[in-house]
């Protein structure tokens, strides 16, 4: 082989970059439908607004098969169990997004059985304000997210203990 | 004029637990005693109002009443039409009544809400547990002493951790 036609036909790049590459474009999201904003996320799935441009397309309702997990309306104190337990449940590398007002900060539910903002009991990595978001609310919190992603280091991956 | 018939033929049978007879928004509602409840609906009942359209309660703590609680049965007449609303009261102290489960099924999860809201038992419930707030919930919250904003309870989560480094996705911004 020639020096030409391997200029032509090898690509280099680092593995963490080719990595994060492939994860930020093809997340797996799994929606935690619980009020309003579930239904105005089903919006963004269908062909105006058409969340497969981005890759994530492939809505899984198994935590153990994805790898985004988007909460969509308020969380109630019987329901925030069952949050945490589906977030454990999901795989790493995982990400969270907050969507809307509700599962942000209660949103206009100030009230005993509503969770004030499901930040204080898991990791949230993106908020998208609303109520509800519009789509082009919910695709540019996803694309916030893969910047995110994007810049991700394999050392961010270290467990708690092992330094 | 059936349901006129109906009442005063109610209130001499009852004569000691009616209360009050009253006439709200074109509804009439008969103000009863809790512990008789059962045998007041029985009557109605046979008598030709066969549904329970609705099972609800009450707190008067500010708006004031006979007791502190009323449950609140709306009955319907299929026959001709005709709606009755029976208002039961219970006292603050002990504040428990007949189920009326055996009459209409449909008392089951309703007797079970109102319990779980109110705190008012009912005598000859199947299964009288909690049926919206979960098991281990202390307080009963839509009585109107009770915070608008809870005891704590939406506070009171453990803190579940990524569990895998802590500056994920936050390298830089
Ligand atoms: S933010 Fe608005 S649309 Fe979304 S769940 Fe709350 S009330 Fe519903």
């Amino acid at each position: 082989m020639d020096r030409r036609e391997i200029k032509s036909n090898f690509l280099t790049t680092t593995v963490e970059s080719a990595v994060n590459w492939a994860r930020k474009n093809s997340l797996w999201p799994m929606p935690f439908g619980t009020a309003c904003c579930g239904v105005e996320l089903m919006a963004v799935l269908a062909a105006r607004s058409d969340i497969a441009r981005f890759g994530a397309e492939a809505i899984r309702f198994s935590p153990r098969q994805s790898d985004l997990l988007i909460v969509a309306g308020r969380i109630t104190i019987k329901m925030m169990p069952v949050l945490q337990r589906i977030y454990q449940q999901m795989p790493e590398p995982k990400w969270v997004i907050s969507m809307g007002a509700c599962a942000s900060s209660g949103g206009v539910f100030d009230t005993y059985s509503v969770i004030q903002g499901i930040d204080q009991f898991i990791p949230v990595d993106i908020y998208i304000p609303g109520c509800p978001p519009r789509p082009e609310g919910i695709l540019d919190g996803l694309i916030k997210l893969q910047k995110l992603i994007e810049k991700e280091k394999f050392s961010d991956y270290s467990l708690p203990n092992s330094s | 004029m059936f349901l006129q018939n109906l009442i005063t033929k109610v209130t001499e049978q009852f004569s000691d637990s009616i209360l009050d007879t009253t006439e709200f928004r074109g509804e009439t509602v008969l103000h009863i005693k809790g512990e008789c409840v059962l045998e007041v609906l029985e009557v109605l009942k046979s008598e030709g109002f066969h549904f329970l359209a609705d099972l609800t309660a009450v707190d008067n703590l500010e708006m004031g009443g006979f007791e502190r609680y009323s449950v609140v049965y709306h009955l319907l007449n299929h026959g001709n039409g005709e709606r009755l609303v029976v208002k039961a009261y219970v006292p603050e102290n002990n504040p428990n009544l007949p189920s009326v489960e055996s009459l209409w099924k449909t008392a089951d999860w309703q007797e079970r809400e109102v319990y779980d809201l109110f705190g008012i038992t009912f005598d000859g419930h199947p299964n009288l547990i909690r049926i919206m707030n979960p098991d281990d919930f202390k307080g009963h919250p839509l009585r109107k002493d009770y915070p608008r904003i809870g005891k704590g309870e939406r506070k009171d989560f453990p803190i579940v951790e990524r569990n895998i480094g802590t500056k994920i996705g936050r390298s830089e911004s």
